[in-house]
């Protein structure tokens, strides 16, 4: 069995600062973390491959200091990582984004073996978006299986799969097939511990880097700003509400003012 | 002036709000997105068409009635047994081909689990650009979209063009935009659209649904008035507080993302920016120190009052009543005080 999971290494937002006078984000000296939804879709992942066997092989987009957060993900105890970087992949959009890693993925289905299941997080923190999981699925045609918070059973021999999905007001058991693509729900599975083994190999492991070209994309118009449909025209911080908060300091008091809101 | 768009772009036309049904209920979030679809669609000159896709019988057929009441000019509509429960290849498949044959320029759907699940498969076979989670559309000079969503956590807000592709799609999470108001316009141009997919070409089936009624979890989402807590209350126990206010009170509780982190409370508690948007009339935070993370999930309240020891916490900043002292004395008595009020004799003196 062989598990794509796709990890983002992203800014650790509670510490994000914005320019007072200037407005722009201040990167600077923020530490970056993985992105905390992913560890939940990686911890599956590996549990799915310590219960079937197989290998994951984790996959990240981004600039060079991203191989920090695949060396952390093999310490968790992902058997293979590889960094997707290259200029032309800058200020790409979900939909460039999920071009480019599909393109990746069925570069390392080629080299590696074809993925059984492709794992995502459910969204990013800082984009936010929840787009990218289905993008994937839809450009390798996989089944699309979202907001997943369980993974019931697999049956390898009929390719069967069966999850629970988080929906409005419940939950959904889907029945479906593999391949297929998950976006994993927080709260699932807490990440393990890595062992020492993995720690160890971690640090050795040398790092595949693919830029455009070695994933095998050929028509680089489609990534980075060009191969995006949207554009973020302007950044800037909320208006602060001009009038504070009425104090008041005495129980009556507040229960007069609530109780005129009833 | 109209922006000069690509050939193959320049005869789309027209708004449109994917109108979310599930189990025979159309979500509300579809009736905010008519309200902000009219606005755009009057500002470009041009029609707000509800989209359904459903089985066929009443449900549909209500969630169309429905949609000329909340603003639409004309619907779209494909019935077809398959569309029983949400699935996201037959959807998807359908969608797209509405918009292919009908070419809307700007297509509307619900930040919610089904619609981020189908905008995202749709825009991705359309080639286009999908703007998520916005909290503010409009309409520029040039007849584009401006989108504007939170980004960061929250922190920041930006402004989205998709500029050379069409349809220019968004979602929005239930409660951030003001519902409009119902009126009594009778059904007006419904236009069947022929579509097919064959069950066995579709590989997930549904095969259960627990639903959420049974666990108790209210619609915290569209409750009227909201009581919620925060790492101010120390520790687990301390949110029967909450509750006891909440129940006396006739509302729903909340809370903080710390306490769903700490397991004090479940997920679809959580207020915020990566929880609940909420709306209610009333919102009571006790212990919470007012993040923008989760400023941005309670703004829309029309009263926020909001109990904290320290008066400088960011809270104050947006709260319209603040209280500071302990919660953990302060809401006890705050409960008994409203059930003192709220006991039968004393009704009518709430009243006056
Ligand atoms: C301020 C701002 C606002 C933006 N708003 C939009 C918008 O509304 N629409 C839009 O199309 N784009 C938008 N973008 C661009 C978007 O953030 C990027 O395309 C980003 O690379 C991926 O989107 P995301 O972070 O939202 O990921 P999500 O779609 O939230 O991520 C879901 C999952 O996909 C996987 N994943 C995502 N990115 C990567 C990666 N680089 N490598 C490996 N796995 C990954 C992870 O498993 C992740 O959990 C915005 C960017 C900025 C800076
Ligand atoms: C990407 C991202 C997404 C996030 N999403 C959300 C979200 O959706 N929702 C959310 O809520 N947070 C979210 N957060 C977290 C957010 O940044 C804050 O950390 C969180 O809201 C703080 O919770 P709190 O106010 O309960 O705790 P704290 O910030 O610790 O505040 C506790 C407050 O209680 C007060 N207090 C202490 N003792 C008492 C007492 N006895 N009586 C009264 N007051 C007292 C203190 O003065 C303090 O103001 C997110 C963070 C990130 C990075």
């Amino acid at each position: 069995m062989h598990i794509v999971v796709c990890i983002k290494q992203v800014p650790d937002s509670a510490q994000i600062r914005v320019h007072p006078v200037t407005n722009t984000i201040m990167r600077q000296g923020v530490p970056t973390i993985i992105n905390p939804y992913d560890l939940f879709a990686l911890e599956q992942a590996l549990q799915v491959r310590d219960h079937h066997g197989g290998e994951v092989t984790v996959l990240t987009m981004g600039p060079p200091m991203a191989e920090e957060s695949l060396r952390k993900a093999l310490t968790y105890g992902a058997d293979r990582a590889i960094l997707l970087t290259d200029r032309h992949f800058a200020g790409s959009d979900t939909l460039a984004t999920s071009f480019a890693l599909s393109q990746a993925i069925a570069k390392i289905g080629n080299s590696f073996g074809s993925p059984d299941i492709v794992f995502t997080g459910k969204q990013t923190i800082d984009g936010d978006t929840a787009q990218v999981g289905p993008g994937i699925a839809k450009r390798l045609d996989l089944v699309q299986l979202t907001y997943v918070a369980k993974v019931t059973s697999i049956d390898l021999r009929t390719r069967a799969i069966t999850v629970e999905r988080r929906s409005e007001g419940g939950t959904h058991v889907l029945k479906s097939e593999l391949p297929c693509l998950i976006t994993m729900l927080e709260g699932s599975n807490a990440i393990r511990r890595g062992s020492l083994d993995d720690a160890l190999r971690a640090a050795r492991s040398e790092i595949v880097k693919w830029n455009a070209v070695e994933a095998g994309i050929e028509d680089i118009t489609k990534c980075g700003l060009r191969g995006s449909p949207t554009v973020v025209k302007r950044v800037f911080a909320p208006t602060p509400r001009e009038q504070k908060a009425v104090q008041i300091d005495t129980v009556e008091k507040a229960v007069q003012d609530v109780a005129n809101e009833l | 002036m109209k922006k000069d768009l690509p050939e193959q772009f320049r005869d789309y036309r027209h708004v449109w709000v994917f109108m979310e049904l599930e189990r025979g209920h159309v979500h509300p979030v579809s009736f905010e997105l008519l309200g902000e679809g009219r606005r755009l669609a009057d500002q470009l000159g041009v029609q707000l068409a509800g989209i359904i896709l459903g089985p066929p019988g009443d449900s549909t057929l209500h969630a169309a009635a429905e949609a000329f009441a909340y603003g639409a000019d004309l619907v779209y509509l494909v019935e077809e047994p398959l569309l029983t429960d949400y699935r996201n290849e037959p959807f998807a498949n359908a969608l797209t081909d509405l918009v292919i044959t009908h070419k809307p320029e700007i297509l509307l759907l619900g930040a919610t689990t089904l619609g981020r699940d189908l905008a995202g498969s749709v825009a991705t076979t359309l080639l286009t650009g999908l703007t998520a989670d916005c909290t503010g559309l409009d309409v520029d000079e040039d007849g584009s979209l401006a989108a504007t969503r939170p980004t960061f956590g929250g922190s920041l807000l930006c402004t989205i063009y998709t500029l050379n592709c069409r349809p220019q799609m968004a979602t929005v999470r239930p409660r951030v935009m003001r519902m409009p108001q119902r009126s009594n316009k009778p059904i007006g141009r419904v236009i069947r659209h022929d579509w097919r997919m064959l069950e066995e070409d579709i590989v997930t089936k549904v095969v259960g649904f627990l639903s959420d009624d049974r666990s108790g979890n209210a619609n915290l989402a569209y409750a009227d008035v909201v009581v919620a807590g925060g790492l101010g209350l120390s520790n687990a126990e301390n949110l029967l507080l909450i509750k006891d206010l909440a129940l006396t009170i006739g509302g729903d509780y909340g809370c903080s993302r710390p306490l769903v982190q700490k397991g004090w409370m479940p997920a679809d508690r959580q207020i915020g920016q990566t929880g609940k948007t909420i709306r209610p009339k009333l919102y009571i935070a006790a212990g919470i120190s007012g993040a923008v993370q989760h400023r941005v999930g309670v703004e829309g309240a029309d009263l926020i009052v909001a109990i904290n020891t320290d008066p400088h916490a960011p809270i104050f900043d947006f709260a319209h009543v603040g209280v500071v002292t302990d919660a953990v004395s302060f809401l006890p008595a705050l409960t008994e005080a409203f059930t003192r009020r709220l006991a039968p004799a004393n009704r009518l003196r709430l009243v006056n």
